[in-house]
C-alpha cells in the first residue's frame, strides 16, 4: 500500500505498534488510540516521533493536550463512503491548529483526493498503485472551490467579489 | 433567471472530464461496480431495472427555455424521446447507456445543467416554491438563499459522504408550497418583531419507512447565519448520524432519538464556534448572488384585460383558467401551471417535442422562464393576462392544459415497479386508472382540492404519507397490494396520513379510492369543505366503514 506525501510516493518512516507490543526505543512509532491514551505521558517523553491512529468514532478534542508533540495523526476511512474523518480532520487543522502530519488511512481512492486535501490531510495511505501514481494529476482536477477551508484556496465567492470590484473580505480567519 | 458565470461553467467542465475518466476506468475494469457505484451516484446515475437512469438537477426548479431545449435534445439523442419530472424538481432519463453518459453530461453542461449531487449520501438539489419570485405572498425570493446554499454545499469537502442523503428546502411565503416539513432541513423565511427577515429552521423531517414531520430547532435565524448554522447541523450529523443501519441513517432518526430540543442545543453549541467565522454571510456576498437573478422588465398592465374577458366565453378556456391560472404579484400578469397529468398517461412525463414547444411558448409569453414544481407539474411563471387565450391554445395543442391541477387526477407518483429496482408494486398504472375513473371534469371538480400520492415501495418517493389519500404499494406472497391512508398533507400544517385498514389488491385500489370520494361527498358539511377538512372533522372511521363495508 503506497504512502503519498508531498504529492509523491514516499517511504513510511513510522513503525506501527500493536496494543500489547513493547514500544521500541528508537524510531518513529504509530500507536493505536487506546494504547496512546493509556501511555500518553510516557510516549510524550520519547525523543523520536510519535503518531496516533485515531478511529472515526472518537472525539478529536481528546487529542488537544498532545497536539503540540504529536508528529502524526492517522485518521481512518474504514470504507470510502464513511465520511466522519473529514470532520475530524477539519477540526484538528482549523479549530485545534494541529500542524503535524495528518494521514488518511483505510479505503483511500483517487476520487476523494481533492476532498482529503481540502479537509487538511497531507499524507495518504493509497490502496491502489495506479491511484498513487495519479495523485498529482488528480489533485489538480478542480480549480473551482466554493467552501472556505483551512487549505486557504480562494473561494468562488471571494473571486467574484474581487472581479465585481467589491472590497475583499478575505482577511477573515477560517474557523470551523 | 439565475445567470451562471465562468466559475460555474469551469466547474461543470471539470466535473464532466472527471466523470469521463471514471466511466473509462469502470469500462476497463479498473474500478469495481461497488467503487464506481458511489462515483456514478454522485453524478445522478442509478442502475435501474432495465438500464442506467440519469437524474438531472434543476436547482430550485428554475429552467430557462435554452435549458429546456437541451433536455429535449438529451431525451431525443440519448434516451427514448421523453423525460420524467420528479417530486424534487429534478428530471430523470430512464434509458441511457453507460458509455454515452459522459457525452450526455457534456451536452447538458453546455447549458449549465448537471447531475451532481442528485444522488448519493450528500446534500441533494436544493428545492423551493415553484412560484418563487412571482408569488404575491412571499417576503422575498427564496431562490437567492437556495442558490447561496447550493453553492456552499457543491462538492463540500466535509459533507460529501454523510450517513445518508440530505435534502434541503427553502420557502419564503406564509403558504408552504415546497413541502418544507418533510425535508431533512428546511428554512422558512419570516419577519421578527423588528421587521427583519430571518429563517425558522426545521430539521428531521422525512418520509420513507419511518416518517417524521420536521421539528423547529430555531425560531428565528438571522440571514447572515444561514451557512454557519447549516454547517453546524451537518457537522453533527456527519459525526453522530447512524451508519450501522441504512434505514436509521437519515438525520430524522438522530433528531428523534435525541429529541428536537436537545438536538437544537447541540447544534447551537457547535454553531457558537463558527458563527462569526469565514462562513458568516457578508452583505456583499448576498448582494452579489442576488444581482445575478434577473427579473423581467414587467409592463404596466391592468388585471383582467379585455382579451381575457372575451376568452371567458369559451367554456374550455374558462375551465382551464379557473383551474390552472393563479394570481401573480405583478398586476396584469399570471402564473400558469402546466398539467403533466393528462388523463390515463404516466404522471410527470414530458416528451422531447413537448419540451421544445414549452420552451418556445416560454420564450414568447413567459420571459423565457419555466419552473418545475414538487407536484410534478411545470409552471410558466410570468405570463401577461392578455396573452392567456393564446397560451391556452398553444398548451392545449401539446396536451399540457388538462384542467386538473390540484384535483384528484393531479396525482404524485413515483416510477414504481415499471422502472425502479427498489419498488414492490406498480405506481404509474394505478395513477392512470384513478385518473381515468375520475376523468369526467364535473365529477373531479366537485371533489375540490384532493391530493392523491402513490409510492411503489416504503421508500415513499411518491410522498404517500402526505397525500390527502396516500397509496403505498406492498408485496404479499408475490402479489401487488396497496395500503391506503388518508388525511396526510405537506403544507404549513403538515401531518402524516392515518392508515385506513388492511391492504387491498391491485384490482381493488381504484374502487377503494372511489369509495373514499363517495364517502367524502356524503360526509362533507358544505360543497366547499375540502376532503382534508372533512377528514379532520369526522376522523378516519366513517371513511374506513365505507371502504371496508363490502370487502
Amino acid at each position: 500500500m503506497p504512502l503519498v506525501k508531498g504529492s509523491r510516493i514516499a517511504a513510511d518512516t513510522f513503525t506501527r505498534v500493536e496494543d500489547d507490543a513493547p514500544i521500541p526505543e528508537q524510531g518513529a512509532v504509530l500507536v493505536p488510540a487506546a494504547r496512546f491514551l493509556a501511555d500518553a505521558a510516557e510516549l510524550m517523553q520519547r525523543a523520536a516521533p510519535v503518531g496516533v491512529i485515531w478511529p472515526n468514532n472518537m472525539d478529536v478534542s481528546e487529542l488537544v493536550p498532545y497536539l503540540d508533540k504529536l508528529a502524526l495523526v492517522a485518521l481512518v476511512f474504514p470504507i470510502f463512503r464513511d465520511g466522519r474523518a473529514y470532520s475530524q480532520a477539519r477540526l484538528l487543522r482549523e479549530r485545534y491548529a494541529y500542524r503535524g502530519e495528518m494521514r488518511a488511512t483505510g479505503q483511500i481512492l483517487r476520487d476523494q483526493f481533492v476532498f482529503y486535501l481540502r479537509a487538511g490531510f497531507d499524507a495518504f495511505d493509497v490502496v491502489k498503485n495506479a491511484d498513487a501514481a495519479a495523485f498529482e494529476e488528480t489533485a489538480k482536477r478542480y480549480s473551482v472551490f466554493f467552501q472556505p477551508t483551512g487549505d486557504g484556496r480562494l473561494t468562488v465567492a471571494r473571486s467574484r467579489l474581487k472581479l465585481h470590484g467589491h472590497r475583499d473580505p478575505a482577511a477573515k480567519r477560517v474557523t470551523v | 433567471m439565475y445567470l451562471y458565470d465562468e466559475f460555474d461553467r469551469t466547474l461543470l467542465t471539470e466535473r464532466v472530464s472527471e466523470f469521463r475518466g471514471q466511466v473509462a476506468r469502470r469500462l476497463s475494469g479498473e474500478l469495481t461496480e461497488d467503487e464506481f457505484k458511489s462515483l456514478r451516484l454522485m453524478n445522478g446515475v442509478y442502475l435501474q431495472l432495465h438500464a442506467y437512469m440519469l437524474r438531472i438537477a434543476i436547482p430550485y426548479g428554475t429552467l430557462s427555455a435554452v435549458q429546456m431545449r437541451r433536455l429535449a435534445h438529451v431525451a431525443r439523442k440519448y434516451d427514448r424521446g421523453y423525460g420524467h419530472f420528479t417530486t424534487r424538481q429534478n428530471i430523470q432519463f430512464n434509458w441511457i447507456k453507460l458509455a454515452q453518459l459522459p457525452d450526455a453530461m457534456a451536452d447538458l453542461a453546455d447549458a449549465g445543467l448537471h447531475g451532481m449531487q442528485t444522488s448519493g449520501n450528500c446534500v441533494r438539489n436544493i428545492t423551493t416554491d415553484q412560484w418563487a419570485g412571482v408569488a404575491p405572498d412571499e417576503i422575498e425570493d427564496p431562490r437567492v438563499w437556495a442558490e447561496l446554499i447550493r453553492q456552499h454545499v457543491t462538492l463540500h469537502p466535509e459533507f460529501s459522504f454523510l450517513p445518508r442523503k440530505f435534502k434541503i428546502a427553502v420557502g419564503a411565503s406564509d403558504h408552504d408550497r415546497a413541502a418544507l416539513r418533510i425535508h431533512d432541513l428546511a428554512l422558512r423565511m419570516h419577519k421578527n418583531g423588528a421587521g427583519e427577515a430571518g429563517f425558522e429552521v426545521m430539521v428531521g423531517g422525512g418520509l420513507g419507512r419511518t416518517p417524521f414531520i420536521a421539528k423547529t430547532i430555531k425560531q428565528f435565524l438571522p440571514v447572515r447565519d444561514v451557512l454557519t448554522y447549516i454547517e453546524a447541523v451537518l457537522r453533527l450529523y456527519n459525526q453522530y448520524g447512524r451508519r450501522d443501519n441504512i434505514y436509521k441513517a437519515r438525520i430524522k432518526i438522530l433528531v428523534h432519538d435525541k429529541g428536537g430540543e436537545q438536538f437544537g442545543k447541540e447544534v447551537d453549541a457547535e454553531w457558537q464556534n463558527i458563527k462569526d467565522g469565514s462562513l458568516a454571510l457578508d452583505k456583499d456576498v448576498i448582494a452579489d448572488i442576488a444581482t445575478r437573478f434577473q427579473y423581467p422588465d414587467y409592463e404596466k398592465l391592468l388585471d383582467n384585460p379585455p382579451e381575457l374577458k372575451a376568452a371567458q366565453a369559451d367554456a374550455r378556456f374558462a375551465t382551464w383558467h379557473a383551474n390552472s391560472v393563479s394570481r401573480h404579484k405583478q398586476s396584469g400578469y399570471a402564473i400558469v401551471t402546466l398539467s403533466l397529468k393528462p388523463i390515463g398517461k404516466p404522471t410527470g412525463d414530458c416528451t422531447a417535442d413537448q419540451m421544445d414547444k414549452i420552451a418556445d411558448i416560454a420564450d414568447r409569453y413567459s420571459y423565457s422562464e419555466i419552473r418545475v414544481g414538487h407536484e410534478q407539474n411545470l409552471v410558466l411563471p410570468q405570463v401577461a393576462q392578455r396573452d392567456l387565450p393564446e397560451v391556452f391554445k398553444a398548451l392545449d395543442a401539446i396536451g399540457v392544459a388538462t384542467p386538473n391541477v390540484n384535483q384528484i387526477s393531479d396525482i404524485i407518483a413515483c416510477p414504481g415497479l415499471d422502472y425502479c429496482s427498489l419498488a414492490n408494486a406498480r405506481a404509474i398504472p394505478v395513477a392512470q386508472e384513478i385518473s381515468k375513473r375520475f376523468a369526467e371534469p364535473n365529477l373531479a371538480k366537485s371533489l375540490n382540492r384532493l391530493h392523491v400520492n402513490i409510492s411503489g415501495c416504503i421508500n415513499a418517493c411518491g410522498h404517500h404519507h402526505v397525500g390527502h389519500i396516500g397509496i403505498l404499494g406492498v408485496e404479499k406472497n408475490g402479489e401487488e397490494f396497496y395500503q391506503i391512508s388518508i388525511g396526510g398533507k405537506a403544507d404549513e400544517n403538515a401531518q402524516l396520513g392515518t392508515l385506513l385498514g388492511p391492504a387491498v389488491p391491485y384490482d381493488d385500489v381504484v374502487d377503494a379510492v372511489e369509495d373514499l370520494a363517495e364517502a367524502y361527498l356524503a360526509l362533507r358539511e358544505r360543497p366547499d369543505e375540502l376532503f382534508i377538512d372533512t377528514f379532520k372533522r369526522v376522523g378516519v372511521e366513517p371513511f374506513k366503514e365505507r371502504v371496508y363495508a363490502t370487502r
